[in-house]
């Protein structure tokens, strides 16, 4: 009954990413965004070695452009860093999930009311703003970009660590001056979003290779826990919804 | 144009619990019963893919779409209500089987407290531990005369259960033994027998065993696989309307289902229902349905906007407290919990389902003096163990960093060491909780929404204090390193989930001047229509209500049958 997992395979490097896809222009190195393409921060000190095949087609971009994409691969990783547990949201995939939802239905709102009249609420009472999420997103990410200016003179993905934080600290505590969108909302809404992509089936292009499931032991997708529900802690191989494919 | 059908001896609005239950005792009676559900048919195949988190838990797939339909809501009514643009505080159902398919199953029955609770309250505390506009009701039926059909739900379903010890007496025990117990929840009956409290085993309808019921239905046993609210079973082992009560009614060939059917209008003449008005929202062609009896069985919220836009029943007035339809709007204290956090143990949280589980009920209705407690009812104490999908649980001890490297590390620390101990609190009744329609915000036909104006009052605060207490005390008792738990309830927040069990607003009663039903649910206005739901509840009880929603929808059932043989009122 239960399959062997396929893992997801792990992703190219840089350069076999611009051999394999002929990204090349006039013969030129490729910068710009093309190079921007691929912010993967593939860590080559890792032993263990990339299976032969190794392509994924999920990686590329459905809504932000490549600079809004690093902020957010960036912003990520402070949400959720890599540190001796194993990956952050950045080698999960976070961003890529975070694109992917902006692509659809979540970010068009398509599923909430957004008829108007549009009024200033109670906080007690929710959202009310006529902004979709994609928009928020959109003002979001350049209004952190223009907050690491004015504070930092560098943009945020130029930004150490502990800078990045602090911009984030204060899209949180609602210390940035912004009128269009509430700051701490954003920010809330990141760290929603980076939770959803660390932890959601891998199918949604987050929580690559099943790692966030494995660093805090979660099974995923089983069929039946009947034989463990009376038992202490047990440790069972994750598997991902994939694996139902290849039942019929 | 409005297309005209014949006439069918019955139409049900929605087809869920009370829709699905109603449809199959009366087709087995040989009525004919044309359901109209305004969402889409759903089957146990549908679940293939159902271990979905994101899918199902954070993008609301079995739920309504709230770009079409949403509410309104309001603290109280000097301040202008706004919709609920996305979903938060509770989940309305949608398609076939309703609320009744992404339920977690936790299937109680009321206190015989309950239904007498003004009566019983005055005779224990006297008339001044009512507090000023807590509009208190009895219930216009005893838990004696419901027995019989809470048992008759509870075999359909095939409940798991044991006898509650502090619970109404029971004619029957439950069809199906108690699920199995996880090592937490040994650990909690440990704690509670030591604490002298009375724990028993939550009813469920996630079947301990493999089960047929009185109608011949057979069902699996549960594989405690944890994806129960929220969520459809890819076994059909968590008992819901199409599983059970549906699959009867079609077998008769008296049951006609029109899914993407909504209806919009009650038609009436003369003081009787003639039928209904819809549209297929397939074609948006709208037609009439005409029937001899009109019963009304969606959810708590359309059953009240139904009546309110067809012009039925007497709209309730907040200033003078008459008029009935809208009247005693009530909720659930849910946030009276405590986590506790253990260093040293795991557990596998990750497995579970929803109505795995133990509970007290010492602190539960008027189970234990309220002389020196400033709140009237109480609410059950449970540990359950639903499962605990990975997004939406990740609580860290009170003062722990929210992100960052400090939140991963005791996040992934805690993830299989935390136990929770909740509890469900009653909602009482105020003249200033109601339901009407919006003045400003329409749905996608252009019909009003309906407007909700709630918020927690003292004995909320108070009740959901003491609650979160006895939660925390338990947990202590269990070993728990570090235990956090609710310090100050705060106003109603429509953004924070907390329960689908919204009810009030056509309540029944021995009263036609102070209730919309009597304790058939049949409209004290309107011989031929009956409606049926949580919308009946006079009050919320310390538990989830599915049960009584069942109970009364066999009742209902019932009434009808006795209507269409004699006429009239049937009380």
């Amino acid at each position: 009954m239960a399959e062997e997992n396929k893992e997801m395979p792990q992703d190219l490097s840089r350069r076999k990413f611009l051999r394999n896809t002929g990204y090349t222009v006039g013969g030129l190195a490729v910068g710009g965004i093309i190079g921007s393409l691929i912010p993967w921060k593939k860590d080559q000190t890792t032993n263990n070695p990339p299976p032969p095949h190794a392509e994924n087609f999920n990686q590329a971009l459905m809504y932000f452009t490549p600079e809004q994409f690093k902020i957010v691969d960036a912003a990520t990783e402070r949400i959720f860093p890599k540190d001796d547990n194993g990956p952050g949201a950045s080698d999960l995939g976070v961003a890529f999930f975070i694109d992917h939802q902006l692509a659809g239905d979540w970010g068009f709102n398509a599923r909430d009311y957004m008829q108007p009249p549009f009024y200033r609420g109670e906080k007690v009472q929710g959202y009310q703003g006529r902004l979709k999420r994609r928009d928020i997103f959109d003002i979001g990410l350049r209004e952190i970009d223009n907050h690491s200016m004015q504070t930092l003179k560098k943009s945020f993905t130029e930004l150490s660590g502990d800078q990045q934080d602090q911009i984030l600290k204060d899209f949180e505590g609602d210390k940035v001056n912004i009128t269009t969108i509430s700051p701490s909302g954003f920010f809330q809404m990141l760290r929603s979003a980076t939770l959803e992509g660390v932890y959601s089936d891998p199918l949604y292009g987050g929580n690559r290779n099943m790692d966030g499931w494995k660093m805090r032991n979660y099974p995923g997708s089983q069929m039946a826990y009947a034989d463990v529900i009376e038992k202490d802690f047990t440790k069972i191989k994750p598997q991902s919804l994939q694996s139902h494919m290849n039942h019929k | 144009m409005v297309r005209k059908l014949p006439k069918a001896d019955v139409v049900v609005i929605g087809v869920g619990w009370a829709g699905g239950i109603i449809a199959s005792e009366l087709t087995k009676k040989g009525l004919n019963v044309v359901g109209l559900e305004r969402g889409k048919e759903r089957k146990t195949e549908d679940y293939f893919m159902v271990h979905d988190e994101l899918r199902y838990a954070l993008r609301y797939d079995l739920m309504q779409d709230l770009s079409k339909e949403t509410i309104t809501f309001r603290s109280k009514e000097r301040i202008r209500a706004l919709p609920m643009r996305q979903y938060g505080s509770f989940l309305i159902g949608d398609g076939l089987g309703g609320a009744g398919v992404h339920w977690n199953g936790q299937t109680f029955r009321f206190l015989p407290y309950d239904f007498e609770i003004r009566s019983k309250t005055i005779e224990r505390y006297g008339k001044n531990k009512i507090p000023a506009g807590m509009t208190l009701h009895d219930w216009g039926i005893t838990y004696d005369e419901l027995e019989p059909y809470y048992d008759k739900f509870e075999k359909t379903c095939g409940i798991s259960g044991e006898e509650n010890p502090l619970g109404g007496k029971r004619s029957d025990k439950y069809p199906t033994p108690p699920m199995k117990k996880s090592p937490s929840i040994k650990m909690f009956e440990e704690a509670t027998k030591n604490m002298k409290l009375h724990p028993y085993m939550m009813p469920s309808a996630n079947l301990s065993q493999s089960y047929t019921n009185p109608d011949g239905i057979a069902r699996a046993a549960c594989q405690y696989c944890a994806y129960c609210e929220r969520f459809g079973c890819e076994y059909g082992a968590k008992a819901d309307p199409v599983v059970t009560v549906i699959p009867v009614a079609k077998k008769t060939g008296k049951f006609e289902i029109r899914t993407h059917s909504n209806v919009r209008r009650i038609l009436h003449k003369g003081g009787k229902a003639t039928g209904v008005l819809y549209t297929d929202t397939t074609t948006g062609e709208e037609i009439e349905q005409p029937a001899d009896i009109v019963v009304l069985t969606s959810y708590v919220f359309n059953n009240i906007r139904l009546l309110l836009m067809s012009n039925i029943g007497k709209p309730y007035n907040p200033a003078s407290g008459t008029g009935v339809i809208g009247k005693n709007y009530a909720y659930q204290v849910i946030k009276g919990n405590a986590i506790g956090y253990f260093n040293d143990k795991q557990f596998n949280t990750y497995a579970g389902a929803g109505a795995l589980g133990m509970v007290i009920d010492d602190y539960n209705g008027d189970n234990f003096d309220h002389k020196d407690v400033n709140f009237i009812h109480g609410g059950m104490v449970s540990l359950s163990q639903t499962g605990l999908r990975p997004i939406q649980n990740n609580p860290v001890p009170q003062g722990t960093a929210a992100w960052g490297k400090e939140f991963k590390e005791t996040s992934l620390k805690y993830a299989n060491r935390y136990l929770s101990v909740g509890a469900q609190g009653s909602s009482m009744p105020f003249k200033h909780h109601y339901l009407d329609l919006d003045p400003t915000y329409k749905d996608a036909f252009g019909d009003p929404l309906i407007r909700i104006t709630f918020d927690f009052e003292e004995q909320d605060k108070n009740l959901a204090v003491f609650l979160a207490n006895k939660c925390a005390g338990i947990l202590k008792e269990m070993g728990a390193d570090h235990i956090d738990s609710l310090k100050e309830l705060g106003p109603y927040d429509i953004t924070t989930y907390q329960s689908t069990h919204n009810t009030g607003g056509v309540i029944m009663g021995a009263d036609p001047g102070t209730s919309a039903v009597n304790n058939y649910l049949q409209m004290w206005d309107m011989d031929n229509l009956f409606v049926v739901g949580a919308s009946a509840f006079s009050h919320n009880s310390g538990y989830n209500p599915t049960g009584t929603v069942g109970a009364f929808a066999y009742r209902a059932a019932e009434g009808i049958l006795k209507y269409r043989d004699k006429g009239g009122q049937v009380v």
